[in-house]
């Protein structure tokens, strides 16, 4: 959330004198754009290696050019792996899961945080440290006693026990974040509300959540993230034998080691692929937004 | 407080708050808080699988896990990850972020990124968005052992003859930290790029004015003044070193080998609840996790605070 701070007076306009490491420079800034250029590649070439091998045989994919082209560009593999690994439904099953679970989160996280931040009463200290101390403890701590108590309320291998345990893990960031937010906000607007008898309720929904937008939006998309590339606790909350309701992340760990891959590699990175598509469309539509909400928890 | 005393404005307050406190509180508490506060419990007790019949055993865990060569394995492969990945991601990142915010030289005056800097700070930032398993399998085939592994591949042109990355015991941690790094560097060049962005330009035109060179400008300059964002970032590499749960889960082989070369705690503990039900065990782990994060995130608090820079 840093503003530009526009420089007090004008800078003055000139040329900078001319240095003596005026070439040393101009390597250096050769070097710097090599170095800048290695690493795009690093970073593409297993995306682009993942996609191109979705059209390629088996032969090419362990022949002696593994980086050639596909020698044609047919979807067969796209077919199979979308009917072998399934992974349609578990993108539909981990939709349906982050919808619910960052849709409550944002709720009943800038429900405790506007109270939290806006109220004075006995107790709103200790709250506010049960819920910002859950941001210090790993989530392996309680793996198998969470697993005790999602099966002893009756959710274990359900989607509601996954989304009401996303929520409960996201709350300490959301709340935490967003109490900081709801205090930079004015008070004014809410109090003249309140004089003209606008009830609690109503101030925080119709006033206070929309002026508080900015950072609603960076921490949904990064609850957004987090719980779609969550993979602990689904593959804790979801045993083997719920596999109708696994999310993509397991799906995708299962695929690179269930039988069915193993005489069908395109078909594997085809699975994968359709795994990273969805991602990499909204990441380009939104990555200024995306960056933003993932760097926001950080800089603070 | 006495309720006969309440006002209608102060009851409605009271039962405002409540209200907002409920939901989120109640949800907190029974799939948060209380897993965490059983898990001390469970620790202490010989508890296996979900069955209600089990012993406290008083410290027995943990003398048990002190005297587990696998347990020390791990927190060894923690203290390697944690000393290498966190220092080659900041060190890389901030590299990248000089370049992309100050590195392009001066145009009238003012100093500006390389040419493209957008766009690589879209590409770098890509691979923090996918999930980690996502990263795990793609690198599967990026680091097969054989010729047609797509690095032995671009090696084999430099006469290079086929590694296994991962099947070496004594190379495959290492790799698994190059992946973390892969994933982490680009989450960091545009958390130091907002930093670089946060500081007023002038300070940096006025030092390239007075003839400071990059190196200077870098060092002298630009360091001490992100220095508090490249604190925030250590404590937060340092903590993703106290997991790297998914990555050696779905990368490595046999899940934490060759040989139980890259397993980590987490891992340990996912395999002692899932695979041989020991949750008493698995707790008293989770309890030397816990105690190792807050270990580390007390001292780094402690040794980084410094002056902040005012400007």
């Amino acid at each position: 959330m840093k503003t530009e701070t526009a420089p007090a007076v004008a800078p003055v306009r000139r040329e900078v004198r001319p240095r003596a490491g005026k070439q040393s420079a101009g390597l250096l800034g050769g070097v710097s754009h090599l170095m800048l250029l290695l690493w795009t590649i690093l970073t593409v070439t297993p995306i682009v290696y993942t996609f191109l091998n979705s059209f390629k045989t088996n032969t090419e994919i362990f022949g002696d050019s593994p980086l050639a082209l596909p020698q044609s560009w047919g979807w067969g593999a796209w077919g199979r792996a979308w009917e072998t690994s399934r992974i349609g439904e578990y993108l539909i099953n981990t939709v349906i899961v982050v919808a619910f679970s960052t849709f409550f989160t944002m709720l009943l996280g800038s429900m405790a945080a506007y109270v939290l931040s806006r109220y004075t009463f006995r107790g709103n200290r200790i709250v506010y440290t049960l819920f910002v101390s859950g941001l210090s403890i790993p989530p392996f701590l309680a793996l198998s006693a969470l697993y005790k108590v999602v099966d002893n309320v009756g959710l274990l291998g359900t989607h509601t026990g996954v989304v009401l345990v996303y929520i409960a893990y996201s709350l300490p960031f959301t709340v935490f974040f967003l109490t900081a937010f709801f205090k930079t906000l004015p008070t004014t607007v809410a109090e003249a509300a309140m004089m003209d008898g606008c009830g609690h309720a109503r101030t925080f929904f119709q006033i206070m959540l929309p002026m508080a937008r900015p950072g609603l939006i960076s921490i949904t998309i990064f609850n957004v993230i987090g719980q779609w590339n969550q993979y602990l606790l689904p593959i804790a909350l979801l045993p083997g034998d719920k596999q109708d309701k696994w999310l993509i992340t397991q799906g995708i760990a299962n695929i690179s080691t269930s039988a069915g891959y193993e005489a069908d590699w395109a078909g594997l990175f085809a699975a994968l692929s359709m795994a990273i598509i969805p991602i990499l469309i909204v990441y380009i539509i939104f990555q200024r937004q995306i960056q933003t909400g993932l760097t926001a928890g950080v800089g603070k | 407080m006495r309720l006969g005393r309440l006002t209608p404005g102060a009851v409605r307050k009271w039962g405002f708050i409540a209200s907002f406190l409920a939901a989120p509180l109640a949800i907190y508490i029974i799939f948060f808080v209380s897993p965490n506060l059983q898990a001390l419990q469970l620790a202490l007790t010989n508890s296996r699988g979900i069955s209600p019949d089990f012993q406290y055993v008083g410290l027995d865990n943990f003398t048990r896990l002190f005297g587990d060569e696998v347990f020390w394995a791990a927190v060894r492969h923690h203290g390697l990850i944690l000393l290498v990945m966190p220092l080659v991601t900041i060190v890389i990142a901030l590299f990248f972020s000089f370049l992309l915010n100050l590195g392009g030289g001066q145009k009238n005056g003012q100093l500006r990124g390389v040419w493209g800097s957008s766009f690589y700070k879209v590409v770098f930032f890509f691979p923090q968005v996918l999930a980690v398993v996502i990263v795990g399998v793609l690198f599967q085939a990026v680091l097969n052992p054989q010729r047609s592994g797509i690095l032995n591949s671009v090696l084999s042109w430099f006469g290079v003859d086929p590694v296994g990355w991962l099947i070496k015991p004594d190379l495959a941690l290492w790799t698994i930290i190059g992946v973390m790094v892969w994933q982490g560097v680009g989450f960091y060049v545009v958390l130091f790029s907002a930093g670089m962005a946060g500081v007023p330009k002038e300070i940096f035109e006025a030092a390239a004015l007075d003839g400071a060179n990059r190196f200077t400008l870098f060092f002298k300059i630009t360091l001490p003044l992100v220095w508090n964002t490249v604190q925030v970032g250590w404590v937060y590499l340092g903590i993703a070193a106290f997991d790297a749960f998914a990555l050696v889960q779905v990368l490595s082989i046999d899940r934490g080998g060759p040989d139980n070369a890259t397993t980590v705690l987490p891992l340990e503990i996912f395999r002692q609840t899932f695979t041989y039900y020991r949750f008493g065990y698995a707790s008293a782990m989770g309890v030397a996790l816990v105690f190792l994060v807050l270990t580390f995130a007390a001292l780094t608090l402690r040794v980084t605070r410094r002056e902040r820079i005012e400007y």
